[in-house]
């Protein structure tokens, strides 16, 4: 029984030392690939696990301490049960926070997206006006994004005080830093030809961009926006710890009172709303990306 | 001629439809903003009242506060600027230790779980809801979080950082991971599965050689998102250069927190531009492969 075979293929029976001294010519990495190369994954492996080894050994991680640390962690937990502030006033309260956080999040995002769009344009190859303007634009932003929310929330308490005014600000300020970057990257992704549509009937840059660049980036840009809110429901929870309002504050103080319950129920509060945001936000995300395939 | 009108009538119901789809987006969006000011305490004339002190802190943080170089600016003497540097360049590497640990083990919890929660390799539902809850609670629950509840249940330390940070990593890589295994080619699974294969030696020969590169890449991001993690888990007692950054802060030692906040950004920004080197490379040795 002959097996049937594509034309052009190599019959194995067929291989005789001519043909595999051929293969071997042609094709000499295959055979012999440099021993540096063949041993890389297992050197990666090796050097990799060492680091973990020693950050271990750094850190004083044993198994005695990682049981005792689980063991209280299960005390925790059984602890946590009922969930419950220990009384409708003091969840009212909880829940109250709870808004604020939200608030916090969303007029944060929302100051972000205004600020990041238009540096955005400069900071984008296509858009910007002089390459000195874009290097500058993309540091500064690469600078306001290395620091923390945190640390931002701390320097704007500085300013306006404690309350979530400053947890405001310090999202908007982090936030600026990242949408615009990723903003950027969108308009640096957008598709030339309409540009070049624009430009070819006598447009102006600035027309290029309005009617050119801009109905390409703003579903993308407003499903960024989107997808932050409902990240910064979760960081805004916890910026009430150095004191910029929302949930956190409480959250905190519970957990160093040992209070478990009231942590318990701030926890669910803060799962619960996320999960909320995040089904409204993928409602609207998709919406708009519909309503943009649409317009085009 | 009449289909003329009919056609112009559509377009301005058409017209007036978008109309009033974009005024009633321009209403929802005007009374969000407005309920989340006045939850929020915006205060305007505060802000611009004081809007001095955001400048002025920087213009103080950058004035050196003590020593022979009283009153200068702070980098007419790095010397004395820097003076702790001894002392702050070992707590950046136990911060960077600190993301690279949390990263490597919640990538391994991530690595484990996610072939659970995805829809094509666990056709059990219950489990696979389960598994889903059970990532989205770790990454819904912000890390900082975490790392109070672990400094009471592990002591203060870097341990409780390290361990706050891989559980939010298993839970955000966990579900990216899972994505990634959803849209894998399943006909090497199917292979293996008609040669009789088990479940295990499935995903070690099917699936991993498919998501390997993205899991990779992943990673790569999600340790540039922890460096930052890490570099604030002092905040709360979990080790790292935090814990000296907030009591510059507190205690009003301007110098020390530019000093701290440089290094911090400095180092972020070099793991960023490493890291995105990195992974522009393993992309091209994919598309070469």
């Amino acid at each position: 029984m002959t097996i049937p075979s594509a034309p052009g293929a190599m019959r194995l029976t067929h291989a005789d030392a001519a043909s595999i001294a051929r293969m071997r010519a042609r094709h000499p990495e295959a055979f012999h690939a440099p021993p540096l190369r063949r041993a890389a994954p297992y050197l990666i492996v090796a050097l990799a696990t060492a680091l973990a080894v020693f950050a271990l050994w750094r850190f004083e991680f044993s198994p005695v301490r990682l049981a005792t640390g689980l063991a209280r962690l299960g005390d925790m937990a059984v602890l946590m049960v009922p969930p419950w502030p220990g009384g409708l006033a003091e969840a009212w309260t909880v829940v109250k926070a709870l808004g604020e956080t939200v608030a916090i999040a969303f007029l944060g995002t929302l100051l972000a997206t205004a600020f990041a769009f238009p540096v955005a344009f400069l900071a984008a190859r296509n858009t910007t006006f002089s390459g000195v303007a874009r290097f500058l634009t993309r540091r500064g932003l690469d600078g306001v994004r290395g620091v923390d929310m945190l640390i931002w929330a701390l320097l704007w308490i500085n300013v306006v005080g404690l309350g979530p005014f400053a947890g405001v600000l310090a999202v908007m300020t982090s936030d600026f830093g990242a949408l615009g970057k990723l903003f950027s990257e969108a308009i640096e992704a957008a598709d030339r030809k309409p540009v070049e549509g624009v430009a070819s009937t006598g447009g102006s840059h600035w027309r290029q961009v309005r009617f050119g660049v801009l109905p390409q980036v703003l579903p993308v840009i407003a499903g960024q926006a989107l997808y932050f809110f409902e990240s910064n429901t979760r960081s805004s929870a916890i910026i009430g710890i150095v004191g910029a309002g929302g949930i956190g504050l409480y959250l905190s103080e519970q957990i160093r009172m040992f209070e478990w319950q009231g942590v318990a129920f701030a926890i669910i509060l803060i799962l619960i709303a996320v999960a909320i945001i995040d089904r409204i936000s993928g409602v609207l995300r998709a919406a708009i990306i519909n309503g943009g395939v649409q317009k085009l | 001629m009449g289909s003329q009108a009919d056609h112009a009538r559509h377009w301005r119901e058409v017209q007036r439809r978008k109309r009033g789809h974009t005024l009633m987006f321009c209403a929802g969006l005007a009374a969000a903003t407005l309920w989340s000011a006045w939850m929020s305490d915006v205060n305007l004339s505060k802000l611009f009242s004081n809007i001095g002190n955001f400048f002025g802190y920087f213009d103080r943080i950058l004035t050196l506060d003590s020593g022979p170089a009283m009153g200068r600016r702070v980098w007419t003497a790095p010397g004395e600027w820097l003076w702790g540097l001894d002392k702050w360049l070992p707590l950046l590497a136990d911060t960077l230790l600190m993301a690279y640990l949390g990263t490597l083990l919640g990538a391994l919890g991530a690595l484990a779980l996610c072939f659970a929660p995805a829809r094509n390799l666990t056709p059990n539902p219950w489990a696979r809801v389960a598994a889903r809850r059970f990532l989205e609670f770790c990454r819904t629950v912000p890390e900082i979080v975490f790392a109070l509840i672990f400094v009471v249940a592990f002591g203060l330390g870097p341990m409780a950082g390290v361990l706050a940070i891989a559980v939010h990593t298993a839970g955000a890589l966990g579900k990216q991971f899972s994505e990634v295994v959803e849209n894998i080619d399943m006909k090497p699974v199917e292979g293996l599965m008609a040669s009789g294969a088990a479940r295990w030696p499935t995903i070690r020969f099917a699936v991993i050689p498919q998501i390997l590169s993205n899991v990779v890449s992943y990673c790569l991001m999600r340790f540039e998102i922890n460096v930052r993690g890490a570099s604030v888990m002092g905040f709360v007692g979990a080790g790292g250069i935090g814990q000296d950054l907030i009591e510059a802060i507190r205690k009003f030692y301007y110098a020390d927190v530019s000093a701290l906040l440089l290094l911090i950004v400095l180092c972020v920004c070099v793991i960023d531009f490493l890291s995105e080197k990195l992974r522009h490379a393993l992309l091209e040795r994919e598309a070469h492969a």
